[in-house]
């Protein structure tokens, strides 16, 4: 590139840096069609002509409004509880603080299924806790919209606490030192200014936690059930309609997958 | 400790000890109302340790922190009558200026309102009342400087901390903005403590320093005295002089050099006795290639060790017996023809030379 005839306005006189190696370059296209290729298929295989009919049917609405409002329940009762749990993680010392920290991410890893059965045995009619909730308070929280919310934060709020503590290691804690210097007690202090700090980083966790969320499947199946309006979200309408009408489970996916990546699109623009 | 004593006693009086691995740090400071303090030493040293104990950021591990003869030592970080500035100002990003210095009266309950007019009042005296919305992103350096200090008097605190204040700061705008933190340090009442690696800024800005080498205070005084009679290797290269130490007699006083050599004899003017420093500035220093004849001077052989510009002198490094520093002018330098390994003779009048008691 020395001619005069190349153009050199936008590429301006920066250093060449080569081709990216093969080796490297080789897997990750590999790994581009492996994950754009289902989402391809999806599209071409969808019944666009009967679209618009299947949308409205009253059955879909159902499931897709219960998916958004429980995913925003349970991401709302996650910064409510998350937060202030990453904080704990974050800017305190405690004993058994590393052994809380693994207890947390262990809903990352353990199945939902077994996440589910985990909440039945705890919260069921005959669970520990919830054993206690009917008889006391006539409380039942299994196979119910609550029980819903319930398996989506179980499940997804680590991603959030994860994220957020992340956060609040990154932040400058030299501010925090700034502010109590001023006068500001603890609460002050994270209030005013650890939490202005961390926000991006609480936008990005709530996201995770809200898509994680609105993709729950395995706990919710075990602990809510499957009831069309009350507990049925969109994934399980995906698989009940998988079973009867594979073309229903192609237009529910999409849309599913059009409102996720909605959100995470314009959260992503905001926040990451 | 030489601290002027006013009625009423001073405001600080600190006694920090606390180790963290291999360092220790065990220093004793004085500050008197109106006074500044400030701590001199090289990166390290423990200076803004000493800082932050006093703010009680760092946990002290003995001693005691009393401020206007009230014990603050284990007193939380937001209830000691304390204000800081710190290294990077560390403004709130998030907050307008006048907001970051309303920030500490709102946490010392005084109602919203009347926050910020005291925020603005306290801008307005620094000349920063038209930053007063501004992000801290959109102040300069030494706005910023201002608006953090601004913010730490807001509280009204006895004890003013600065911890490295001008380091932020570029070359250019140094010189401007020191002039105006001293101005605005002198109408402060209570005690100021101020941590520099600059002795320009010490200089400038402090009523009495107190030089900081490896956790501990090894000198203590008026910029004045310390400028003119350093007390270690260290304050010596930061104030620029040559710096021996001996035992005198008379006005003749041996200076053991390096081990093994011939003792070198220093002459001064004035006659002392015992162990002394002895300490002179490098432009006292003329350089020969013969020897002078008839000349009342110290006069010692050495070898030129390298050379390097100063200013609009030129400082020669020298060794052998009494390595020093000589500062000539360039044309000296062409004429006496010096590169590493020249050897000269380098002469110093005694009255130029300081002697003092260890």
């Amino acid at each position: 590139m020395t001619g005069e005839s190349a153009p050199p306005a936008r590429r301006g006189l920066r250093a060449r840096r080569g081709r990216p190696p093969w080796i490297l370059l080789l897997p990750a296209l590999v790994g581009i069609a492996f994950l754009a290729l289902p989402l391809a298929g999806l599209l071409l295989r969808a019944p666009w002509t009967t679209m618009g009919a299947r949308l409205t049917e009253p059955e879909v609405l159902s499931a897709l409004w219960l998916s958004l409002s429980t995913a925003t329940a349970a991401t709302a009762l996650s910064l409510l509880l998350g937060v202030p749990l990453a904080w704990l993680l974050a800017r305190t010392g405690f004993p058994g603080r590393r052994l809380l920290r693994a207890l947390v991410t262990v809903p990352l890893v353990i199945p939902p299924v077994v996440g589910g059965v985990a909440l039945l045995l705890s919260l069921g009619r005959n669970g520990l806790i919830g054993r206690h909730l009917d008889a006391w308070f006539g409380l039942t929280l299994p196979f119910t919209t609550a029980a819903v919310v319930i398996a989506q934060v179980f499940v997804a709020m680590p991603f959030l606490v994860v994220s957020v503590e992340g956060a609040l290691r990154g932040a400058d804690r030299r501010y925090e030192e700034a502010a109590a210097t001023l006068g500001a007690d603890r609460t002050t202090v994270f209030a005013r200014i650890t939490l202005p700090a961390v926000l991006p980083g609480i936008g990005a966790g709530a996201a995770l936690c809200w898509a994680r969320a609105l993709g729950e499947f395995g706990a919710t199946i075990t602990f809510a059930g499957n009831f069309p309006g009350t507990t049925q979200t969109m994934p399980l309408a995906v698989y009940m309609a998988l079973q009867r009408d594979p073309e229903a489970a192609v237009v529910l996916s999409l849309i599913l997958l059009l409102v996720s990546l909605a959100v995470l699109v314009g959260l992503r623009g905001r926040w990451a | 400790m030489n601290t002027r004593q006013p009625t009423g006693g001073p405001v600080l009086d600190a006694r920090l000890r606390l180790t963290r691995g291999d360092f220790s740090l065990d220093v004793g400071l004085e500050v008197a109302p109106g006074e500044v303090l400030a701590l001199l030493g090289p990166n390290g040293a423990g200076k803004s340790s000493a800082l932050r104990a006093l703010a009680g950021l760092l946990p002290l591990g003995g001693g005691h922190v009393r401020i206007d003869g009230r014990d603050r030592t284990t007193t939380p970080v937001e209830h000691r009558p304390v204000g800081m500035v710190f290294q990077d100002y560390l403004l709130f990003r998030h907050m307008s200026a006048l907001d970051n210095v309303a920030f500490g009266p709102r946490c010392q309950g005084v109602p919203k309102a009347a926050a910020r007019r005291r925020a603005a009042e306290l801008l307005e005296t620094m000349e920063l009342g038209a930053c007063a919305r501004l992000r801290p992103d959109r102040l300069s350096g030494g706005q910023a400087q201002r608006v953090a200090l601004a913010r730490a008097l807001a509280v009204r605190p006895r004890l003013l901390l600065l911890d490295e204040p001008m380091a932020a700061l570029d070359a250019g705008t140094r010189v401007d903005v020191r002039v105006r933190l001293g101005r605005l340090l002198e109408g402060f009442a209570g005690a100021g403590v101020l941590v520099t690696h600059d002795p320009l800024d010490a200089m400038v800005l402090a009523d009495r320093l107190a030089v900081v080498e490896s956790g501990r205070v090894v000198q203590q005084g008026t910029p004045a005295e310390v400028a003119r009679r350093p007390r270690t290797a260290y304050v010596a290269r930061l104030v620029g002089l040559n710096l021996f130490r001996g035992s005198a007699e008379g006005t003749t006083v041996t200076v053991g050099g390096p081990k093994g050599a011939q003792p070198v004899l220093v002459r001064v003017h004035e006659p002392c006795t015992g162990e002394v420093l002895v300490a002179f500035p490098p432009r006292a220093v003329a350089l020969y290639s013969e020897r002078p004849h008839g000349s009342p001077r110290n006069m010692w052989r050495l070898t030129v060790e390298g050379v390097e510009r100063f200013g609009d002198q030129v400082r020669v490094r020298l060794s052998g017996p009494a390595p020093l520093a000589a500062d000539i002018s360039p044309a000296a330098l062409a004429d006496l023809g010096l590169a590493r390994g020249t050897a000269v003779w380098a002469g110093v009048k005694a009255a130029e030379v300081e002697c003092y008691p260890v």
